[in-house]
Order: C-alpha cells, then structure tokens, then sequence
C-alpha cells in the first residue's frame, strides 16, 4: 500500500464539496418567460408525433447516418494506422490534439476552410476520432498476448509481425469498440446540423422555430430507434456496402461552393494574430492579454463551474439509479422501465438534450448542467446496473430484494466501478460543457462561436487551443486520481475489458 | 563444429537466479534432452540456448510450451508463420489473404505427417490441446534448420504418436535440443541426457551410460 493512496470515499467528498463551492457563481435561474406553457406546447407535440413530414426527416436521417459511417471508416482507418505508433511521443501528441478538440470545434473552424459541406462534416467526426481510435487501438493491441509475436523469428518485418500475430488477437476488441464509436458518431453528426451541415439537428432546429412539435418528436423517435437498432443493420459484412453508400451519397451532396484559395488564406492570414499580420509584436503581447482576461478566464471559469456541478449531479443521478435496471431491486416491469428510461437519455448526446431544455427554462447554465447530468448519468447508470444485474446472480440465495439489496450489497460492491466512470466521464463533461457555449451559455465555446461570427478566427483559435488544453488537463488530473485510487475499480467500461492471456509470461525473451 | 553457447553462467530472469555455473556447448548431429523436475530450470536453459543460437546465426526453430498460435488464423497459417522472415512484408501480406500454391504444396504434406491435413483450413482457436501442439510442430517443421528448439513438444499427444513425432524431429533437424518428461520417450531419443537438480547440472552423458538410479535420483525430493 501506498503511503499517498487516497481513497474513493475522499475523491467523492472532494468533488461534492467543489461543485457545492461552484453552485454560488453558477447562473442556474429560470430565463423563459413561461417555462411550464412551453413544456405543455411541448409535451403535447411529443406525445402527437407528425410523421407526415417523413420525406424530409427521411432525408436528414439517412444523411446523418452517412456522416456518421464516413466520419467513422475514415476516422477508424487513421486510428489504425496511428496505433502500432503510439508510443512514439510526437504521434501521442498529436492524437492527444486530435481528440482534444471538439467535433463541433472542428466542423466550425473546417467550415472557414471547406465551406458548409461534405468534407467539413466527414472530417469533423474523423478527426478527432482518429485520435481516440488511435489510443484505443493501441491500448488494445498491448493487451493481447504478446508470445506469438515473440515467438516468431527476429528477422520479420514489422508488417508481417502486426498483420499476422498482432492484429488477428486484437480483432474482436477493435471491431467492438468500432460498432461502439459508431454509435458516438450518430450522435455526434446530429449534433453538427445545429450549426449547419444537413442532418437531424438542422431539421430539429427548423421544426422548432416553427413551433413544430409534432415533426420534432417524430425525428427523435425515429432517431432513437435508429440507435437502439444498429446492431441489427451494421454487420460487419454489410460495411463495405455501408461506406459505399456514404462515399457516393456525400460526394454527390450540393453544398455551397467556397472561394479559391480558402486553405491559403486561412492558415496564412485568418488565424495569425491581427497585430502579427502587420508585424506589430508589442500590440501581440497586448492582444493576448486582453483576450486572456477578457474571453478566455471567463470561459475557462464558466465551464469548470457548469462541469464540476454537473459532474456532481451525474454522479448523484447514476450512484441512486443503477439499481433501477436490475430486476431484483426494480422488478421486472420496473426494470424493462428502467432500462427504456435510460436508453432514451444516452440516445439523445448532451447538446440536443440542453437545446430542447433550453426551449423550456431559457439561457442560463440550467439547461446545460441538466443534459449533461441526464445524459452522462444514463450511461453510468447503464454500465453500473449491467455489473450490478450480473452480479445478483451471484448472491446468496438469502439476499434481500429491492432498496435493501441496493444498499447493503450492490452499493457498497460497485462503489469503485462507479467512481471510475465518474472520472472517466469528467473529461467528457468538461469537453461536452465548452462546447454548449454554442447554445448561448457562457462556457468557452460562446466566445469562441462569437469570434468565429465576428470573424475573427485567430481569437477563435487561440480560444479554441484553450479549450483543447483544458480537456487535456482534465483527462491527466482524472487519471492521475484513478491511479491513486488504485486498480481495483478502474476498468469497468466495455471496451476498457481486458482481455488476459492465459499463463504466466515467458521469463525469457522469446 | 561444435558451438560454445553457455560458458559457466548463471541464468535466470530479473534478480531470481534458477541456474548457476552453467555451461553448454552443442555439437552437430547431437540430440539433447533436458531432464528434471518442473522448476528445474529446463525453460529458463531453453529459452538461452534458443536466443545463442539466434545470436550466433544459426536457424533455429522453435516449438514453445505454449505454443504462441494466434487463435484466429487457420492451421495452415499459423503453419506458414514459421518462415515469415524469410520474405519481404508483400509477400506474407498477399500470402495472408489467400496462400500461394507453391507455399500450400509444401504446408499440406507437413501437416500429413503431423495428421492435421483434415484441419488445415481450420482456425486454431476450435483445435484440441494436442492438435494445437501438432500444428505448433507442424510451424517448426515447415520453418526447417539446423536446430530444432522444443519444450515439451509432445506433452498433449498419447505415447505412441509422440515417438512417431520425435522420429520425425530426429529425421528432419541434424540436431535438437528438447525438454521432455517422459523417460522412456527421452533415452530413446536423445544421444545426450542432461539431468537438471536444484539449480544445477546433476549429470550430462549418452543415455548408454545412465543407470535408472541415477535419472530417478533427480525426480526424487
């Protein structure tokens, strides 16, 4: 044991008290003039849904999907091609950059570039994909067994090596992890129509300007069937079929056309700091202190404040929740219930969630910290109860039921499990609560989309490198913590399952 | 010409030392078997004879305790993994899609020997403990040299498929280097028995010159 161990008991107290220290300077107040006529109008269409625009929602689903196949074949080849390099220090920065930036970071800064079209949504996703395929891949291909690569004789090429006594052990967990992260993806390329590409948050958006309820709530519905059913149209025999599908519907996508030499202009003009486009290096110093003091420490603040609160909440969510899905605490009825509840939440990504819970309480961070909360605590609440539900099996035959057997066996048991997600997730958040400064709320993504309106795209990228280091820090300090914490408890996601080799290792190097 | 490998050292991994003062050198023709208990040492020996011999530019193949398949690719494949250093990576990548026939042509008859030619395009992972043994034998046969490294090579298959196994080491390698358990399968394949006891050599002679006693002595606490 450690002498600087800290336990979880600590870490949970530590993260209260810091968004119970954060709820002061939060703005949580109720902005709409009416909140509950608009949850009444809104309710109403919700439980109406209008199908009768299907042409148009058809349409949009179907483009959401090929962004999201497209983003992810070519985001998955990066990562694959990145992972067998991972170890190498300038490849891992690069890939820490890639994911440290937000897909819609990304589409906003491509769309000076590429224009509001095919190529900005594709590279959106597959960006910063690559970079967490990457980390994954590599992570993956260090777990299987090592010996029959070991085994072969020294003189094999590395190619050779990978694709033959590498890359066939690590295949299983790749392709897992890939079905997973195209299920990201739909969410992720819905969410870029909110600020412009052609999928289902554009079409959201419009059916809400016109008070469309009805249309709204058949896009969601149609659209969490789509994800509740990809395992059923993503075979792995189909992919091919699926990319083709995605290459030829997005290249013969119409977009706006953009001017020539839009790349130049961008690298060598738009994002060089304006006094260093006239060469004037005592009004840089001057620039960047203004933006700092005036842009990017309120926005850093903002998201760390909107972030810790709603990480707390997730927290509290999940811990009391997970029970739900597990049939000897819920019920059966209340399990099947249970599990609905929580499909729905993780369906739909944050940034959906706080734009419909904006239309109902109006900007403020209330909106913000409720969908992330919702959203993130859903899929803790999933991952947790899943362990939890096979766990039960396991119990003695003379274990209580319901709340008692929530509290005294399963609470304390996946109190680690739990924990650890928590901190995994905490990136996310941080990196979720940034980007809902588009919405409106004051996290470093408002100042960014304001300079990126005002066109004003060095301040954007300044901010934007804020932003990404930020999330890096975050994914360290988490770390770092589940280090301390210790190992027991810090594996719990499905594609974070080790898969162990048999044996002890060879004591020699072969 | 006989090859000085070990001169008077101590093998072991990390600090823990599992053998002291060893020396070994492996003359042409020699058949070596390792006796001992488990624990012995006899990995630990084989694992440094293998890597001298490497060093030393030998062609050695390998027939590890633990096989090192990959599960997920076929027999034959694996069996073709014996020889992937002697191409460049195009040819192992094309051969990995689909096998050359000239490649196939020298596989198949290799895998008849071992009995596994109804399992050839099978992948390995579904195999029994012996038939992925044989195919682990089968690589090594297909890899071909002057040495043939084995560590309990036929551990998994019964007694009579195991001498018909070791004849066929003995007919395709000018020499071997095994560590066996089973005695009687031992002194009829080796020239040279070397018997390991508490982190040392107990004895290193032809198997004409050991007596029961002698090889029972190391077996007994």
């Amino acid at each position: 044991m450690q002498a600087d161990r800290i336990t979880r008991g600590q870490v949970a107290a530590l993260f209260l008290i810091l968004a119970a220290a954060a709820l002061p300077f939060a703005d949580l107040s109720l902005a709409g003039h009416d909140p509950w006529d608009a949850l009444r109008r809104m309710a109403m269409g919700f439980l109406a849904p209008d199908f009768a625009a299907v042409e148009n929602i058809g349409r949009t689903l179907w483009l959401t999907l090929m962004f999201a196949i497209a983003g992810v074949a070519a985001g998955g080849i990066g990562g694959l091609i990145l992972a067998p390099f991972y170890d190498h220090r300038g490849v891992r920065a690069l890939c820490i950059a890639l994911r440290s930036v937000h897909e819609l970071f990304w589409a906003l800064m491509l769309m000076q570039v590429l224009g509001i079209g095919a190529g900005t949504g594709v590279l959106a996703i597959a960006l910063p994909y690559a970079g967490i395929f990457a980390k994954v891949f590599a992570e993956q291909l260090d777990e299987i067994d090592q010996r029959p690569s070991r085994m072969l004789a020294p003189g094999t090429d590395a190619l050779s090596r990978f694709l033959y006594a590498r890359a066939p052990l690590a295949r299983q967990a790749m392709s897992s992890y890939t079905l997973y992260r195209l299920e990201c993806a739909l969410r992720s390329s819905a969410v870029l129509g909110f600020i412009g590409l052609p999928t289902l948050g554009f079409q959201l958006d419009s059916f809400f300007r016109q008070g469309d309820y009805g249309a709204a709530s058949a896009v969601m519905v149609i659209y969490v069937a789509l994800i509740a059913s990809i395992r059923l149209w993503m075979r792995w025999r189909l992919a091919p079929l699926w990319v083709l599908a995605a290459v030829v519907s997005l290249a013969t996508l119409k977009s706006p056309p953009m001017g020539g030499g839009a790349i130049w202009r961008f690298l060598t003009t738009d994002i060089v700091p304006a006094p260093l486009r006239t060469g004037d290096w005592a009004g840089f110093a001057d620039w960047l202190g203004r933006l700092l003091t005036t842009e990017m420490l309120p926005g850093i603040a903002a998201t760390l404040i909107c972030a810790q609160i709603a990480l707390a909440l997730t927290g509290m969510l999940a811990f009391l929740s997970f029970g739900v899905i597990v049939a000897r605490v819920a019920g059966r009825v209340g399990a099947a219930a249970g599990h609905l509840v929580l499909v729905i939440l993780r369906s739909f990504p944050e940034y959906m969630l706080a734009y419909l819970f904006l239309q109902i309480l109006g900007p403020s961070m209330l909106p913000a910290v409720l969908a992330l909360a919702l959203h993130n605590g859903a899929i803790i609440a999933h991952l947790v109860g899943r362990q939890a539900g096979a766990m039960t099996g396991q119990l003695r035959a003379d274990a209580p039921r319901g709340a008692t057997l929530w509290g005294y066996e399963l609470a304390p048991r996946l109190f680690g499990p739990f924990l650890a997600l928590c901190l995994y997730r905490w990136e996310i958040i941080v990196r979720e609560t940034a980007v809902m400064g588009l919405l409106g709320i004051a996290t470093l993504g408002f100042f960014i989309d304001s300079a990126v309106a005002e066109l004003r795209l060095d301040r954007a990228m300044v901010l934007l490198v804020a932003a990404g280091l930020l999330t890096a820090a975050i994914d360290s300090i988490s770390r770092l913590v589940r280090r301390r914490i210790g190992p027991a408890g810090s594996r719990a996601l499905p594609h974070e399952a080790r898969l162990r080799s048999g044996g002890p290792s060879y004591t020699t190097a072969w | 010409m006989t090859l000085p490998l070990i001169d008077r050292e101590s093998l072991g991994y990390g600090a823990t030392v599992v053998l002291s003062g060893i020396s070994f050198a492996l003359a042409p023709g020699e058949r070596v078997v390792l006796l001992g208990r488990s624990g012995a040492g006899k990995t630990t020996l084989l694992g440094t004879i293998h890597d001298r011999l490497v060093a030393a530019r030998t062609r050695v193949a390998l027939v590890p305790q633990d096989h090192a398949l990959v599960p997920q690719l076929s027999v034959v494949k694996n069996t073709l993994m014996g020889r992937l250093d002697d191409h460049g990576a195009f040819y192992n990548l094309t051969n990995l899609v689909r096998v050359r026939q000239a490649d196939r042509g020298l596989i198949l008859p290799i895998l008849g020997d071992v009995g596994l030619e109804p399992e050839a395009e099978r992948p390995v992972e579904g195999l029994s403990g012996g038939q992925k043994q044989r195919t682990a034998l089968a690589r090594a046969f297909f890899r071909g040299g002057e040495v043939l490294i084995g560590d309990e090579p036929v551990s998994a298959v019964d007694e009579r498929q195991a001498a018909v196994l070791l004849a066929q080491i003995a007919a395709r390698f000018p020499s071997a280097v095994l560590a066996l358990h089973d005695v009687t399968l031992a002194l009829s394949f080796a020239t040279r028995v070397i018997g390991l006891k508490g982190g040392a050599v107990i004895f290193d002679a032809p198997p004409a010159e050991l007596s029961r006693g002698r090889i029972e002595a190391l077996y007994a606490s």
